[in-house]
């Protein structure tokens, strides 16, 4: 065991060398011409097959149609994340990281909690005029 | 980290100091800062829509007015954009003047032309009759889309005003760094993006 901690004590001191070293000629973070294409190539992919499944009506099933629409549109935004916004753990020292996790938690509170909440005022309060009355089931 | 200092203590404290020395300049972090904030704005206006995106009041619904062609246009010349800033700061990190701005240009353009298309689609919609005070849907739609759009619309704005800048002065370490932000506003605003065309149009094709 103590074998190993030397060696993993080691290695975020190497790490962080070539962190510092990069960093301290461009003055920020910036991506090679590989990463932004493979970025790109992705982000195509990714929007490519969402128009495909809603204009082409390819599922007849809406709703998997809206999972895989949603789920496609979340790794999209994680691929632009890491290749284009180059977010990872190291940059400001994790500080980037904290705030986009801080954040993020705070958007799916207030989104999953305005949806649950309407959306339960919705159904289950009385119909408020004599129009919305004629509507219910 | 514990164990890091007592097995190296010499290197650590040569890292810290670089690295602490780093992060003094705030400006990106800062910058960072505001676009978390920016997308608690947006996150609001995703959440009004998807309260909102409902009630037509007997009006037109996302079937009778979105047409996903112009969108996918829209979506691609975004994603154009994207990828020609993206050169833009590679051509800044070899410190090629010229080459930066002639891809900045093309960047711009771009923008331009994601606006263009939105201004077109919102005055073709209030032709119709389906303007933002038509129903709730339409007017979460025109608030949340606007929004974006007014954001990429001070994008170019910004854009320009850099090129200017860096046509003047050429690649100063201040010119790289505003260009370092908003290469990220720009990107972000890409990532906004995906939201809604994934969120207002698909989903709402698929109403």
């Amino acid at each position: 065991m103590s074998a190993t901690h030397h060696e993993a004590g080691h290695e975020p001191h190497v790490h962080g060398h070539d962190h510092g070293h990069e960093h301290g000629e461009g003055g920020a973070a910036h991506g090679s011409l590989r990463s932004y294409l493979i970025g790109f190539v992705l982000s195509v992919i990714l929007t490519a097959i969402p128009f495909w499944l809603v204009m082409g009506d390819v599922l007849a099933n809406h709703k998997a149609t809206t999972a895989i629409i949603l789920a496609l549109g979340a790794v999209q935004i994680v691929v632009h994340m890491i290749y284009f916004l180059h977010m990872n753990t190291h940059s400001e020292g994790g500080w980037n990281m904290l705030a986009l996790i801080f954040t993020s938690v705070l958007v799916v509170i207030a989104l999953s909690g305005s949806l649950w909440v309407m959306y339960h005022m919705n159904t289950n309060m009385m119909p408020s005029s004599a129009h919305e009355m004629r509507e219910m089931p | 980290m514990s164990h890091s200092t007592v097995t190296a203590p010499g290197a650590a404290p040569e890292f810290y100091l670089k690295h602490e020395h780093h992060v003094e300049n705030g400006t990106m972090l800062g910058f960072w800062l505001y676009l978390m904030s920016d997308c608690l704005v947006f996150a609001m206006l995703f959440a009004m829509y998807g309260v909102l995106g409902g009630s037509y009041a007997a009006g037109p619904s996302p079937k009778d007015l979105f047409e996903l062609d112009v969108v996918a246009v829209n979506t691609a010349m975004l994603l154009f954009s994207s990828i020609t800033y993206g050169f833009a700061m590679l051509e800044m990190a070899r410190g090629r003047k010229q080459a930066t701005l002639i891809w900045l240009a093309i960047t711009g353009l771009f923008g331009a032309a994601f606006v263009g298309l939105e201004l077109k689609e919102f005055a073709h919609l209030i032709h119709e009759g389906a303007g933002p005070q038509r129903s709730a849907f339409l007017s979460s739609f025109f608030t949340l889309v606007g929004t974006h759009g007014l954001h990429v619309s001070f994008g170019i704005i910004w854009l320009i005003t850099l090129m200017v800048q860096v046509g003047k002065h050429g690649l100063t370490a201040a010119n790289c760094r505003r260009l370092s932000c908003l290469s990220l506003f720009w990107h972000f605003l890409d990532v906004v993006w995906i939201g809604v065309f994934t969120y207002v149009y698909l989903m709402g094709m698929l109403r």
